[in-house]
């Protein structure tokens, strides 16, 4: 038997897909920022994992070169709406109790690797059926501790006089910087599996972020 | 049963219609309005909402300001590899004995020779030079307070800006008056232990450490108080003006 049921408020799917280009460009203003002297890599001294570095002409044919005034510009602009929004949802998940659906508690942990071995086809039983596993849950309120700390190791950059203090807890500088970068690196990986995983749930999950409600089978 | 199945099914339909027509709306709402804001006339290089709003956070920034917030200072052994970063307005081999120091709006035309200036308290201090290109250095710097200048020097009225600018005004800020007066804010001589060289600035430069890079300007010929908000070099190419710390 089919059954509608009520799955996302209102309110958080405006603040959801509201934040989607409102994060975008916050990333895309970022992108052209880092243009101006892109070098963070993982490593020490001469040997490293990996780094973030692309050439010149890389940049050029991708038309992001010499556009760091521009791209402060948007930066300092959007992050007013970007942080509204993102303030807006944590009050509204508080106020309205949807933050206990949210929260990972303490079976949170094991829960979220009983999905990840189930969805790597390693174990066969699905996870209990709730509005947000263990996994989710904790991936949920990690993209919002990332944006509390966007926020914070941007103002440390933003002011780094003004909020010294903030900036020295953090390492420093060129610390406050590095922080800010990867973080956004983590949004990119959080956005590559999320929609791995919203393309894996189908359509009847999707349509739900969209119109609130969900189709049930039971019986 | 059957009917009841029915009524989940038309419910889905009216939902997503309503709920897909909204988001058809609002996603082309937010493409329009970035395509209108990316369109807006520009003011200084950059669309005019994009200006206001950095005009905005200035004004909060300085609302925000103290005097008392200094920036960090360091120690001998964190100084850095010195970065020079293009060379707008610098002229190799300056006559250092023929300079002067102009300041323009002062109660009395002033032209001060760089010994006058090292008559003014010396002071010394180490701290991070941050470009807005995103790269930072760690410098050592002795010079004396753009304050201590003023004080000599005042302006017959209280001002709110001053400008500086290099001999062929290839290169020219504008600063607000508070932050000028910040006891971080040095008129440099000596950097990292040496005299000047003419591409870090010869024979005397800014060294102000609550701003970005840009406004450190170098080889000063001219310093003016002035009632207007000055012209700055960068912030008429889309950057911030106040570009504080």
């Amino acid at each position: 038997m089919k059954t509608l049921v009520k799955k996302h408020p209102l309110a958080i799917r405006w603040f959801h897909w509201l934040n989607f280009p409102l994060l975008l460009l916050m990333i895309w203003s970022g992108i052209l920022i880092y243009w101006a002297y892109p070098t963070y890599r993982v490593g020490l001294g001469d040997y490293y994992l990996f780094k973030m570095n692309l050439e010149q002409t890389t940049w050029r044919q991708l038309h992001v070169n010499n556009r760091l005034a521009e791209g402060m510009a948007l930066h300092f602009f959007f992050m007013w709406l970007f942080v509204v929004n993102g303030v807006l949802y944590v009050a509204y998940t508080l106020l309205s109790g949807e933050w206990r659906a949210l929260v990972p508690n303490r079976h949170s942990f094991r829960e979220a690797v009983h999905v990840l071995l189930h969805d790597l086809h390693i174990r066969r039983d699905p996870p209990p059926p709730r509005k947000f596993n263990g996994a989710q849950q904790i991936a949920y309120t990690s993209v919002i501790l990332m944006g509390v700390g966007s926020l914070v190791t941007g103002l440390a950059i933003y002011k780094p006089v003004q909020f010294s203090w903030l900036t020295w807890v953090l390492g420093g500088y060129p610390m406050a910087r590095f922080f800010h970068f990867w973080l956004t690196v983590g949004y990119v990986a959080f956005f590559v599996v999320h929609i791995a995983q919203v393309i894996r749930a189908g359509w009847n999950n999707f349509r739900a972020m969209v119109i609130g409600y969900e189709v049930r089978h039971e019986g | 049963m059957k009917d009841e199945q029915d009524d989940v099914d038309l419910t889905v339909q009216r939902l997503s219609r309503r709920g897909f027509i909204t988001a058809g709306l609002a996603a082309t709402a937010c493409y329009g309005a970035y395509k209108w804001l990316r369109s807006r006339p520009r003011e200084d290089g950059v669309e005019w909402p994009l200006r206001r709003a950095l005009l905005a956070n200035e004004a909060l920034a300085q609302a925000y300001y103290s005097p008392s917030r200094l920036s960090p200072r360091f120690e001998p052994r964190d100084i850095t590899r010195p970065r020079v970063n293009g060379r707008l307005g610098l002229v190799p081999d300056v006559d250092a004995d023929a300079w002067r120091l102009k300041i323009e709006g002062a109660a009395s035309p002033v032209a001060l020779t760089l010994a006058a200036i090292r008559e003014l308290p010396a002071h010394e201090m180490i701290t991070e030079l941050r470009c807005i290109e995103g790269w930072s250095t760690i410098v050592q710097w002795k010079g004396a307070r753009l304050r201590d200048l003023m004080e000599r020097f005042p302006p017959p009225n209280p001002v709110r800006f001053l400008s500086m600018e290099t001999a062929n005004r290839g290169y020219y800020i504008g600063l607000d008056i508070e932050s000028a007066l910040h006891p971080q804010s040095l008129l440099v001589y000596e950097m990292n232990g040496a005299p000047l060289n003419w591409l870090h600035g010869a024979p005397l430069r800014l060294a102000i450490p609550i701003k970005y890079g840009i406004k450190n300007i170098k080889a000063i010929s001219t310093i003016r108080y002035t009632g207007v908000r000055p012209a700055d070099f960068w912030a008429e190419r889309g950057y911030d003006w106040y570009a504080g710390h």
